[in-house]
């Protein structure tokens, strides 16, 4: 570029000769610039702006462009990410602890039909009837040839019906995929597992959603998308739940009782191994709800959990570990049990009127005496007494991880007088389930520790607050392990495994107030070995008779001890606990010298 | 030499075009193939699913005790007992070898008189 001087020399000195402003020509010159600058900067201010402006309406135009397309395209499944597992809609598998399958999913389909797109509606409805004997033919041809324009016909089909019903060709009738919660050891653990039904149904899926028991209280688990493929593992044991259910199930026909329910359970986790309620039903076909009459008779009734009875004698076990503990007694102290003993004007009596005497607590428990627990009671007094069950988890329902668990609360006396402490010391006036009597007696069994039932497979010891010394614990092991060696659950004792329990016998209570003379409930609560106690076992059978003696027994002593027994005997090595001699309590021994 | 460059430059683009061109295919066969896969995971996971559900129907402890029941002469299988339990001294060392038979002699009675009645 060629630079125009602003004093061209030989214009200035033209200007001095005509006697001119040479300045005037440096200012045109400067003015020429100026207008020349500002051009050149105006020129590239523009070019800026253009740019900006294109790249700002690419940007805005591939947005908008963008923001099109995704309104007006078909959504489709974003194919390039690769997840880690395949995410599966099913719902989780149940399994044992050992991982042995106890609920999973099939799949299956449904029948629907649209009777717009039939060709021969009255064939189609005939040849249904033909599959499935339990449609009416009527009924089909009514809604095929009606105004309906859709309706499900089965819920569940097996393949070879599925396989019929294609073979009658009638385009009308179609398939909808479904999964089905199939519980492929039937009966088993019945009322733990519940069952599943189908929540909102349409015609490519169906959401499968738990009714009853774990299914329903680990619904929210079981249905997450991001659970898929790891299974929910109980802590229940297959072959001990099987080998409980079959030898109580005999044990209760044997007994002729009405139902029967047995809580195997680990003392220092907590875990259940087995819970068994009968009678039973099967979750892959579950029985209609009862509408009428006693929830108690319905084959869903949960007597574990849900039945909560006065379970008698088995408690007089927590009074005397109970004032133990407080050091009021211990095991060898004598107490008077004699007769007659008057709380609150009611008259306390013994079984069959006995009279014991003075008698040791530990005796006290050995030969089940009412006298000598209400009198251990009052020492205690109402408000210690309350405290210490309620410790033992005796006041709200079980932590049970199944939903009816929250339907078996204890009942409780409304006023806890005298009277009522007496009675609860001997296990009348308060009842609570046969799980909660497994809790309680589990802190007895562990040292003395809470233990919370569940149903989760636990992997170490899950023992809370210390309820009991250590000592009182102990003493009361011994007293149990003594009920079965010398006293009322004599047939209780099986070789190797050294059983400690403590019977209950207790009359049923009328619907309308008072007791049966001839209904009882029997319960035998046990712990296994007495001397380093692994397991508790509860068994109580409803309304129990035991006819091979002149008179009808009834005690527990000659119904769930006998049962309990046989089935310590079988599950105890299905549990891998080894039998053994069991050593000698080292009081007994003296020591002699000779010096 | 700017001409070079630009004869360069649209080569470069030809070239990147090209291989764009050929990713996008491969990416497209990748996936379908990842997609034919899943697909076979898939199923397969259901056939997995049906064979362990199969497998626990078949193993339910009702079937096998009644297979036990069935099989009871040929197997004797029996519940397990609490006397079953037994110490490791219970276990007998084996038995020492047979000696071997060395120089034996063949008797026969081949040779023998034949007695009549």
């Amino acid at each position: 570029m060629i630079r125009t001087p602003l004093r061209p020399l030989a214009r200035i000195l033209d200007a001095r000769q005509k006697g001119q402003n040479p300045d005037a020509i440096e200012r045109e010159n400067k003015r020429i610039r100026h207008e020349q600058m500002r051009d050149t900067s105006r020129q590239r201010a523009e070019g800026r702006l253009l740019v900006l402006g294109v790249f700002f309406f690419a940007a805005f135009a591939v947005v908008g462009a963008r923001m099109g397309l995704l309104a007006t395209n078909e959504p489709v499944e974003p194919r390039a990410h690769a997840p880690g597992a395949i995410i599966s809609a099913a719902r989780a598998d149940i399994v044992d602890r050992n991982g042995h399958l106890l609920a999973t999913n099939f799949d299956t389909h449904a029948l629907y039909a649209q009777p717009r797109h039939m060709v021969d509606p009255t064939r189609a409805a005939k040849e249904l009837v033909a599959i499935f004997p339990d449609l009416k033919e009527e009924r089909l041809v009514k809604d095929f040839t009606g105004k309906r324009k859709f309706l499900w016909i089965k819920k569940k089909i097996s393949p070879e019906q599925m396989q019929a019903v294609h073979d009658i060709g009638d385009p009308g009738l179609l398939f909808a995929p479904r999964d089905m919660r199939l519980y492929p050891n039937g009966k088993l653990a019945a009322h733990v597992l519940g069952g599943a039904s189908y929540g909102k149904e349409g015609v490519h899926a169906a959401e499968v959603i738990g009714v009853a028991g774990a299914e329903r209280y680990f619904d929210d688990y079981l249905r997450d998308p991001a659970n898929a493929g790891k299974p929910l593992q109980l802590s229940l044991d297959l072959t001990v739940q099987d080998a409980s259910e079959r030898v109580l199930y005999g044990g209760m026909k044997l007994m002729n009782a009405k139902g029967a329910t047995s809580v195997l359970m680990d003392v220092k986790t907590g875990e259940v191994i087995s819970v068994v309620s009968l009678p039973d039903f099967d979750p892959n076909d579950r029985p209609r709800v009862l509408t009428e009459g006693d929830a108690s008779d319905s084959p869903l009734f949960n007597r574990a959990v849900q039945g909560v009875y006065e379970l008698g004698s088995v408690f007089k076990i927590f009074t005397a570990a109970q004032a133990i503990d407080l050091g009021l007694v211990n095991a060898g102290t004598i107490i008077d049990t004699k007769g007659p003993m008057k709380v609150g004007g009611f008259r306390i009596g013994e079984f069959q009127n006995k009279n014991y005497g003075k008698i040791s607590v530990s005796d006290i428990i050995v030969k089940s005496s009412n006298r000598g627990t209400g009198r251990m009671a009052m020492d205690i007094g109402a408000k210690r007494q309350q405290d210490f069950l309620r410790s033992l988890g005796f006041f709200e329902h079980t932590p049970f991880e199944i939903v009816e668990a929250s339907g078996g609360k204890p009942l409780l006396p409304k006023k806890w007088t005298e009277l009522s402490s007496v009675t609860i010391s001997y296990g009348h006036g308060l009842s609570s389930s046969p799980m909660h009597l497994a809790a309680g007696y589990a802190a007895i069994a562990n040292g003395g520790f809470k233990v919370k039932p569940t149903l989760l497979k636990q992997t170490s010891p899950q023992m809370g607050d210390r309820v009991m010394s250590a000592r009182a614990a102990s003493d009361a092991r011994k007293m149990l392990r003594a009920v079965v060696a010398e006293g009322t659950a004599s047939f209780g004792e099986v070789e190797g495994y050294h059983i400690g329990g403590k019977t209950g016998t207790a009359d049923k209570p009328k619907r309308r107030g008072g007791y049966y003379e001839d209904k009882v409930i029997a319960t035998f609560a046990s712990i296994f070995p007495a001397h380093d106690p692994k397991y508790v076992l509860i068994v109580t059978l409803d309304e129990p008779v035991e006819t091979s003696g002149k008179k009808p027994r009834r005690t527990a002593g000659w119904t769930a001890v006998p049962v309990a027994a046989e089935m310590v005997r079988r599950i105890a090595p299905l549990l891998g606990v080894r039998p053994t001699v069991e050593p000698l309590d080292t009081a007994v021994l003296t020591l002699t010298s000779s010096n | 030499m700017r001409a070079f460059l630009y004869i360069l430059t649209s080569l470069a683009v030809i070239g990147l075009a090209f291989w764009a061109y050929r990713e996008n295919y491969a990416t497209q066969q990748a996936l379908s193939e990842t997609e034919k896969l899943r697909d076979g995971i898939r199923s397969a996971h259901s056939r997995l699913a049906v064979l362990h559900a199969e497998w626990a129907y078949q193993n339910r402890p009702d079937r096998l005790r009644d297979l036990v029941m069935i099989n009871y002469e040929r197997l004797s299988l029996m519940e397990l007992r609490p006397d079953q339990f037994g110490q490791i001294d219970q276990v007998s060392y084996p038995a020492p070898p047979l000696l071997d038979i060395v120089n034996s002699v063949e008797v026969s009675s081949m040779a023998a008189e034949e007695v009549s009645q």
